[in-house]
């Protein structure tokens, strides 16, 4: 009893996450038609939540510990408190993005579910970011899962929108089945759900490496339908070309971040037999887990860099972008070593500026002009400079070119493989990136060189949305040249609990 | 005379690839759905069959929260698909085609 009081200081966030999530129901149930004090609750509810982050952030313990037991349900360390800041971030711009978004203007009737699902959201995001224990990983990712499988269809009259949730749902149902099934046996031969004890087994009796392997692979199936690695990412191009252009932001970026971060902590703690003193981890020799990674991570990169290039809808050719972004992040657990898992922190802030910047400018667009097909897109750098300037940076960030935020993102991904031995692997990355220039080029043709039929009246941005568009370029620009605080912050919080 | 545990686990392995195939043939969404619940339920099964043969609660317990998601996703899933039913008079998975490649 005195240990679950004693835990709950540890989750402060999660408590505070909670807690705002009902007070967004309880406002818009008194304040009925009036939608306009629920956007700022949502600031302030997601910087109080940001504030308990940063106050416990050199926490490092289990929550929620059982009394003959060293171990606990949750694990509250440094590396949890990165993502679920960069969480915070990101739901901070979406609630911005919310607010000058036409398309949830339209279904303003249901802002309040709206915000409530995303509080559910951040609420799963947080628990798969520090669970330490099977049955509650299965809950968080389920509890993404169901709020982000409404979310997907909120505007629910157009059909595309409806197909999206649709979809989603019966993915979801799917790889949520049959990581089910896998926790089921991976529970059955080790006779626990905590992945600290897993360890412990796995280390020291002798368990079939074969059962071990099944359900580690059906587990990842669950895992990687979150982080849309191939061959569990079909529902991606699907769900974010449908969803409101805010869910399809937040998808990319958030829940991506939480799902990378619940796949570094479960491959390490339950694979891992020993660090070496440079930092490289030593996998259980009885899973081939390095191999099983490659094959997935290059599958994924080539899949969607390639189904990209023939993409004619901007959130559909950003989908498959963020589908290949998903292989080069898997790079940096096949390293695995700790300055991999510094590579991928480096990237997943970088990432989250530029994929919500792009996002941002689609919608901007699409504000105006009522569609995200390229062909709609021709000849708007006349017409709108401020938006197609700002897209091509954010382009050019995602190809990874110099001086921008992604060429460092990448660098570091890159040098943490080849310091791991991969060139041939690194290799292959490289040349998938040359295969993404061309389809991020291609967005800058038809913006800036070919020129439209239609006449467009020229369009600018206002007042505040150029502020969240400065707040966006800004970084993707200066973090290119500048980059050393970001690089000092993730090695400053890169402690495991555990290893 | 005691059922041995090969049993359970066969049978839930069973059940999971039924589901499994359910969902890659079915073509009415209302019986995917009911597909994805057999593969949950088929998870149950080993959970339950192992907690009794290991004499270890943890499974049985798991299980409960497994069968409050289940039913809180029926729910939500069968929201969605009314949503799809007033826009599109279909169930059919192979006529919602609008998003492809």
């Amino acid at each position: 009893m005195n240990q679950i009081v004693d835990s709950l200081q540890y989750i402060k966030p999660e408590i505070s996450a909670a807690i705002f999530l009902v007070v967004i129901v309880i406002v818009d149930l008194v304040m009925g038609k009036n939608k306009k004090y629920l956007s700022p609750i949502m600031i302030i509810g997601l910087l109080v939540t940001g504030f308990f982050i940063i106050d416990q952030f050199k926490f490092s313990s289990f929550a929620f510990m059982s009394e003959n037991n060293k171990y606990g349900l949750l694990s509250i360390d440094s590396f949890g408190s990165f993502f679920k800041l960069l969480i915070v971030f990101s739901s901070i711009i979406i609630v911005f993005f919310t607010i000058s978004s036409d398309e949830i203007k339209k279904a303003k009737e249901r802002l309040g579910e709206y915000y409530t699902l995303i509080w559910g959201m951040i609420l799963g995001m947080f628990f798969m970011i520090i669970a330490a224990d099977l049955i509650v990983i299965y809950l968080a990712i389920e509890l993404l899962s169901l709020s982000s499988y409404v979310l997907a269809g909120i505007t629910k009259d157009t059909l595309r929108n409806s197909e999206a949730s649709l979809k989603y749902v019966i993915y979801g149902g799917v790889s949520s089945g049959i990581m089910l099934f896998g926790i089921s046996i991976l529970y059955g031969i080790t006779g626990t759900t905590n992945i600290y004890e897993i360890n412990g087994l796995l280390q020291s009796q002798q368990i079939q490496g074969l059962i071990v392997t099944l359900s580690a692979i059906l587990i990842f199936a669950g895992i990687g339908f979150k982080i849309s690695v191939a061959p569990f990412h079909f529902w991606t191009p699907d769900v974010y070309e449908g969803a409101p252009i805010t869910i399809t932001a937040y998808l990319s970026v958030a829940s991506k971040a939480a799902g990378f971060a619940l796949l570094f902590r479960f491959t390490k703690i339950t694979f891992i037999d020993s660090i070496n003193a440079d930092g490289s981890w030593n996998i259980i020799s009885l899973i081939d887990w390095r191999s099983f990674l490659i094959i997935i991570s290059i599958l994924t990169m080539t899949l969607g860099n390639f189904a990209a290039l023939w993409q004619n809808n901007m959130k559909r050719l950003l989908a498959y972008s963020s589908i290949a972004h998903a292989g080069y992040l898997l790079l940096g657990l096949i390293a695995f070593s700790n300055e991999g898992m510094m590579a991928v922190m480096i990237y997943f802030v970088i990432y989250a500026i530029m994929n919500l910047g792009a996002f941002f400018v689609v919608m901007l667009i699409a504000n105006k002009i009522g569609s995200e097909e390229l062909d709609d897109y021709k000849g708007l750098g006349k017409t709108a400079p401020v938006l197609t300037v700002s897209l091509g940076i954010f382009m050019i960030s995602l190809i990874g070119l110099p001086p921008t935020a992604g060429f460092i993102g990448k660098l570091y991904l890159f040098l943490a493989l080849i310091n791991s031995n991969m060139i041939l692997i690194a290799f292959i990355a490289l040349l998938n990136t040359v295969v993404s220039v061309y389809y991020y080029v291609r967005v800058l043709k038809y913006l800036f060189i070919d020129s439209s039929e239609k006449e467009i009246a020229p369009f600018g941005v206002t007042i505040p949305n150029l502020i969240l568009l400065l707040i966006l370029v800004i970084p993707t620009l200066i973090l290119g040249v500048y980059f050393t605080p970001l690089v000092e912050f993730a090695k400053y919080s890169i402690t495991l609990l555990g290893f | 005379m005691e059922i041995p545990i090969e049993y359970y686990l066969l049978l839930s392995a069973f059940m999971f690839i039924v589901g499994v195939v359910g969902v890659l043939t079915r073509r009415n969404a209302i019986i995917v759905f009911m597909s994805i619940e057999l593969m949950l339920n088929s998870a149950n099964l080993t959970m339950v069959a192992y907690s009794s043969f290991l004499g270890n609660s943890v499974g049985q317990l798991f299980v409960f929260f497994v069968m409050t998601v289940a039913a809180a996703e029926a729910a939500i899933g069968l929201a969605i698909i009314i949503a799809m039913f007033r826009n599109k008079k279909t169930l059919n998975i192979d006529e919602i085609n609008i998003l492809k490649w």
